[in-house]
């Protein structure tokens, strides 16, 4: 990869003056670069185009709620009033359980492929989990709705407010009402639909961890599980922590299979069995149905906050990911 | 003390790699789990009326969902004619042109764009196509779809492109082509095949959104002649169906929700076969 970058930097010798240009313009070498570097700038074009478009149709409710829309706790299209809290805390709510669950599911099952598993078995499951992440999120939504939110309502849910209901502290998480819909079926949903990034992710920064960081531990007398644990992860830390803001990013943004099982009702409230909505699903929802300019406002204004909630946790993660992979390079 | 120390660390060892075993036995088990569950209650209700038909009014049974599924295939096309080109080709700056600097600003908002989410996609399509013509189209959906085709078709083109040779390039260049001839007859043509199947992997993966759509081409219940009216599609059709309160809606969604998932696995499954003997490929 680093071989074929050199050679194009080189292949025309950097600079021989106007009429070196010439020529090279002559044979379509200029204008190759220049029509490919359009098609490039296109893509810069698109994404500053959506972050103008989504301000500049916001602006009614920016103006008129200012700052106090992240605090507004009212949903009201009937008087005109708008506020995202419940929304926002849906969002994180949903994906913080999805972690708590997919986290330590997918690390675990990352550190199987990566560390135990023989490699064609490794791979073979690896790429099944990538099948994983392609189901279409409108497929977990129907299997949300049909399978997940009945045996909410009917058996998870109850053994849940007979159980942890009633720790303290915790059990306030786990209180009826309890309708199958809500923050903690969406968050399993989500957790569902982000195990394989994680997973994905994982094992191949995993994979680039130096063997002689394995073998140095086990050696010194570590068993499998503490060379892995005490020194082959907290190696390869960065970049799991990357895969888990991506993953974290794709919670946040997800849609139409939260829409199905959230349950639509912009409250805030402790227990996770009770409905909730997020961001994205009340922008699925109403969007269409939005009738005042405001009403209209007011969502895309919420698909801004969205839109950056996203970028900052992709922008952090892409770093990450990047960050462990040249580390890996540089020790090994 | 010492030996209960030893056998306290040997346990933990067994009882942890066993608990990673079973974590990724899960992970895979719900794969299958979803494809049991949707050729169990897909399967059903698919006939061929289902491809043919149009759906029926509430109260009567039967139909199906044929303007919804060429209506995913028409939106299919508008993305790929809008979206592949621009990725094909800001691939080929990347790997073949790119400078240092221009390049990781285009490869990171590449990533950033790629993580947007569907939903605000959709919303930039309905500012950009809805809101000038003041209706729903086709057009407009495919447009959203393009917006999301061009992130993972320059990722991929560029990592196909990588992976030619540079003795090939040189080959080329010593002979006396220019660079632009290199590309477009030794390069593009080696790298070809992942190209492609990288572009088909692409179209594959905006096949199932559904939130993009939502607003831009909407929803339709009758057949949707040329481009501009709204028109149905598969995805779409499975969430309103599988949200309403009727019986034989909830067997349609799940036959539609048969039809999309297989249409997207065998994309996936013959592209990733393809590709995995071609060398690695990341699709994240």
């Amino acid at each position: 990869m680093a071989s074929s970058a050199t050679i194009d930097n080189h292949a025309v010798p950097p600079d021989a003056g106007l009429r070196a240009f010439a020529r090279r313009f002559r044979h379509g070498d200029e204008v190759a670069h220049i029509i490919t570097l359009i098609f490039g700038a296109v893509i810069l074009l698109i994404t500053s185009l959506i972050v103008y478009e989504l301000w500049i149709n916001s602006h009614l409710s920016r103006a008129k709620f200012g700052l106090s829309f992240f605090w507004g706790r009212q949903w009201d299209p009937v008087f005109d009033n708008y506020g995202a809290a419940p929304f926002i805390y849906g969002t994180l709510v949903t994906s913080a359980v999805a972690l708590i669950i997919a986290v330590p599911l997918g690390l675990a099952g990352a550190i199987f492929l990566a560390e135990l598993a023989p490699r064609k078995l490794s791979d073979s499951v690896a790429f099944l989990i990538d099948l994983l992440a392609a189901v279409p999120s409108v497929i977990y939504g129907v299997l949300g709705i049909f399978v997940l939110v009945p045996l909410v309502r009917t058996v998870i849910g109850p053994a849940l407010i007979h159980s942890v209901g009633y720790l303290p502290y915790v059990g306030r998480l786990f209180q009826p009402p309890n309708y199958g819909v809500g923050f903690f079926t969406a968050g399993l949903v989500l957790s569902i639909m982000i195990v394989p990034f994680i997973i994905s992710v994982s094992r191949e920064v995993l994979l680039t961890v130096p063997r002689e960081q394995r073998e140095a531990a086990l050696a010194l007398g570590a068993t499998r599980w503490e060379s892995t644990w005490k020194v082959v992860v907290p190696w390869a830390r960065t970049g799991i922590m990357g895969s888990i803001f991506l993953a974290l990013a794709r919670a946040l943004g997800e849609t139409m299979a939260v829409a199905m099982v959230i349950g639509n009702d912009p409250k805030i409230v402790t227990s996770l069995l009770a409905p909730g909505h997020t961001i994205a699903a009340v922008i699925a929802n109403e969007f269409t149905e939005a009738t005042g300019d405001l009403y209209l406002s007011a969502l895309i204004e919420l698909g801004l906050v969205l839109f950056f909630m996203t970028f900052i946790l992709n922008g952090l993660a892409r770093i990450l990911i990047v960050a462990t992979e040249r580390g890996g390079g540089h020790h090994s | 003390m010492s030996n209960l120390r030893l056998a306290w660390r040997k346990g933990l060892n067994i009882v942890m790699l066993s608990l990673t075993g079973v974590a990724a036995f899960l992970v895979v088990a719900v794969l299958f789990l979803i494809l049991g569950f949707l050729i169990y209650n897909g399967a059903k209700s698919l006939n061929w009326a289902f491809f043919t038909q149009l759906p029926k009014p509430v109260g009567e049974t039967g139909g199906g969902m044929g303007n919804a599924i060429v209506g995913s295939l028409k939106l299919l096309l508008l993305a790929a004619v809008m979206g592949l080109p621009v990725g094909l080709m800001a691939g080929v700056y990347l790997a073949e042109f790119g400078g240092k600097t221009f390049s990781f600003v285009i490869r990171y908002t590449t990533d950033l764009l790629n993580g947007v989410p569907s939903i605000v996609i959709g919303i930039f399509a309905f500012a950009v196509a809805v809101v000038p013509v003041k209706h729903f189209s086709t057009l407009a959906g495919g447009l959203a779809l393009g917006f999301m085709v061009i992130p993972i078709t320059v990722r991929s083109t560029e990592e196909f492109l990588r992976a030619v040779p540079g003795s090939l390039r040189e080959g080329a260049m010593a002979l006396g082509a220019s660079k632009w001839r290199t590309i477009a007859t030794v390069v593009l043509p080696a790298a070809g095949g992942g190209i492609l199947t990288g572009m088909l992997l692409s179209l594959a993966r905006v096949a199932g959104e559904t939130a993009p759509l939502l607003f831009s081409a909407f929803s339709n219940t009758y057949w949707s002649p040329g481009w501009g009216q709204p028109t149905a599609s598969l995805p779409v059709m499975i969430y309103r169906y599988a949200l309403s309160p009727y019986d034989d809606w909830h067997r349609q969604a799940w036959a539609g929700g048969l039809v999309l998932l297989s249409l997207v696995l065998i994309a996936n499954l013959g592209c990733r076969l393809i590709l995995n003997r071609r060398g690695s490929f990341r699709s994240v």
